[in-house]
């Protein structure tokens, strides 16, 4: 077990490797000279070539990959060419409000997904049913940018109940004006969930149905609602966990399209101005950030269901 | 008795009294009871015809020009002349000419959402045959040879997998730049095969464990003969399920990097990039964003329905990644 732990961990680690290398070769293209972009339009040659020294841009691409490992192993992440800002600490100002944005999404779509999908479930092929399945349907194919514009000309400029984006701290404005901001961009990015979510647990809850020990619970008298809540759901919505746990881990690393209708300035906006600047630190940084999450919800699972899950083997 | 006589419900009687059939005729006969999912199929195929005849619809039918500007021009609306673009810059609504309105140079909205469709399905088309293309090669090689090779690409393929799949593509365009629309369908094709690569080498690896592949090396099959007479026909399914929704997720994808400015450039319409320009006036012309979104919607929609119906008529399978 301890050996099979190890191993995958060491895979794990080799993953965010790769993705390092991934984004750093997809960047080794860019003609442009990063320290051009520091030094500014009118710099002369030599401040160009100290700033180089200075970033270690002069030295071979195979060296420069490795010594930006070293270096983020550590925790040093370096600093933005654009904004001189220390990665890590750009990072951990957006956090917070990708943090926030996630936060209030999960709780709406969970609240939507999970009561549409169990009552569509318990009651297969009813208006009710085909109803939530459209709305489920249209969940999942909408534009998240479009969704938000729309519901900004509606409940924003139209009805005027919420502000038209921008994000209010806590600090400031308190939690009232925190979520006031934020509700839009809730319901936006949940509704995109919220649809499969709807799916995910319609599916699992009439594949538990199904199976022979609620048979076996019905047979012995209980209760319609003993059995859906005792025995059905318990088992229906373990997968719905982990799928929520992959979900929440992927929009830890930002929702670039959300974030940027509604002008949060969260990692999602971070890592698409860096890419956009051609910043290289900032966009490894934000890069290997969100896939770190990624890498991490993958383990998880994985050791979670090795122990649960009896019939998982273990290959040491 | 025949067998289509019988309650189609009950697989028992069908069992017994049912002649050989093909499998894809069962398959085809259950797509084709999904009334969803044949409505799906007729919507997109009604687009398609309308993307490839747009060259001739929109100026015969329509009588307009996607890509003229009528910023100086005066349209009769109730018997009184009103400008296409007013002074102030606001163009004409939702009108008799202009039945979705015109866009901030006073182009016709529902001529550029018709060439809009022509961009945006064959540039979700391209990328998908190239993610079928790459993820197909990966997925045989490391499900069919396992080894070195596989844990190699194994690991890349989890790698690009832990990659947000939006920052990949940004990531991508913004360093081939151009925006030509042969990038956008590289770039596509680059972030959408590991799922399909995944998906291959897991059949496969169940696949080659099967008595037919034994059979066929006892008999002396050769890796070629396996893999192309074997294995390749039992993954037709899963492909074609993959395919339609990964246009699906094309189709968004598109759009998200136009809308970001770094898919398709204008004034080549994408359905994305008519939802960018006329962004900064969702609140006074709406005509400009909703219909393109509109569009983006019916399409996606339509194409989850079809690849829906065709897992369900094929075999109960996957989910399908989202963008945020």
């Amino acid at each position: 077990m301890t050996a099979w732990l190890v191993r995958r961990l060491l895979w794990s680690m080799l993953v965010l490797v790769i993705v390092s290398g991934v984004t750093f070769t997809i960047f080794f293209a860019i003609p442009a000279n990063p320290a051009e972009l520091i030094a500014g339009k009118y710099a002369s040659k030599q401040t160009i070539a100290s700033i180089e020294k200075r970033l270690g841009l002069d030295q071979p691409k195979p060296v420069q990959f490795v010594r930006f490992l070293g270096r983020a192993a550590i925790g040093d992440w370096g600093f933005s060419y654009t904004s001189q800002q220390q990665v890590r600490e750009a990072i951990g100002q957006a956090f917070p409000k990708t943090l926030s944005l996630t936060f209030g999404a999960v709780v709406v779509w969970l609240l939507l997904g999970i009561p549409i999908g169990v009552i569509s479930a318990l009651k297969p092929r009813s208006l009710w049913d085909r109803l939530a399945m459209i709305f489920a349907l249209i969940g999942i194919s909408a534009p998240a940018y479009w969704l938000g514009l729309v519901f900004l000309k509606v409940f924003s400029d139209m009805l005027g109940w919420f502000p038209l984006g921008d994000y209010a701290e806590i600090a400031q404005g308190g939690w009232g004006a925190w979520a006031h901001h934020l509700a839009l961009p809730w319901v936006t990015l949940a509704l995109l969930y919220a649809g499969w979510y709807a799916r995910m647990t319609r599916a699992e809850v009439m594949h538990v149905s199904s199976m022979d020990y609620v048979r076996t619970a019905r047979a012995k008298g209980l209760s319609p609602s003993t059995v859906v809540w005792k025995h059905v759901l318990r088992n229906a919505l373990l997968p719905i966990v982990t799928m929520l746990g992959m979900d929440v881990a992927y929009l830890f690393g930002g929702a670039v399209l959300t974030e940027t209708v509604f002008g949060i300035p969260g990692i999602g906006g971070l890592a698409w101005r860096a890419i956009r600047q051609r910043d290289l630190p900032m966009v490894m940084g934000t890069v290997l950030f969100a896939a770190i999450f990624i890498v991490v919800a993958n383990l998880l699972v994985d050791i979670v269901y090795t122990f649960l899950d009896p019939r998982i083997k273990v290959e040491a | 008795m025949s067998a289509t006589a019988l309650d189609p419900g009950s697989a028992a009687a069908e069992q017994v009294v049912a002649p050989f059939r093909s499998p894809w005729r069962d398959t085809l006969r259950r797509f084709g009871q999904d009334r969803w999912a044949l409505a799906g199929l007729v919507f997109l195929l009604a687009l398609h015809l309308l993307a490839l005849g747009a060259p001739w619809f929109v100026p015969h039918v329509l009588g307009q020009d996607a890509f003229r500007q009528h910023m100086m021009d005066k349209i009769t609306v109730a018997g009184r002349p009103v400008d296409v673009v007013s002074e102030d810059g606001l163009p004409i609504g939702p009108s008799p000419g202009f039945p979705l309105g015109a866009d901030l140079s006073g182009r016709d909205v529902l001529s550029r959402v018709i060439y809009g469709a022509r961009v945006s399905l064959l540039v979700s088309l391209l990328g998908t045959a190239l993610a079928l293309a790459l993820g197909l090669v990966v997925g045989l090689i490391s499900g069919f040879y396992r080894g070195i090779a596989d844990t190699i690409l194994s690991r890349f393929v989890d790698a690009m997998m832990a990659i947000p799949i939006l920052l990949l593509a940004i990531a991508l365009a913004s360093v081939l730049r151009g925006g030509s629309v042969w990038i956008v369908i590289l770039i596509l094709g680059l972030v959408n095969w590991t799922y399909l690569a995944r998906i291959i080498r897991a059949e496969v690896l169940s696949l080659r464990e099967r008595d037919f592949v034994e059979a066929a090396r006892a008999v002396g099959a050769g890796d070629a003969a396996i893999l192309f007479r074997h294995l390749m026909p039992n993954l037709v399914g899963p492909v074609i399920v993959f395919a339609t929704l990964s246009m699906a997720g094309n189709i968004l994808l598109e759009s998200a990097l136009s809308f970001l400015g770094v898919g398709i450039q204008p004034p080549v319409p994408s359905w994305g990039n008519m939802i960018q320009e006329g962004m900064s006036f969702y609140n006074v012309a709406w005509w400009i964003t909703l219909f393109p979104g509109l569009a983006i919607l019916l399409t996606v929609v339509s194409f989850n329905l079809v690849g829906d119906g065709l897992r369900d008529a094929i075999e109960p399978g996957s989910r399908d990644r989202r963008m945020s």
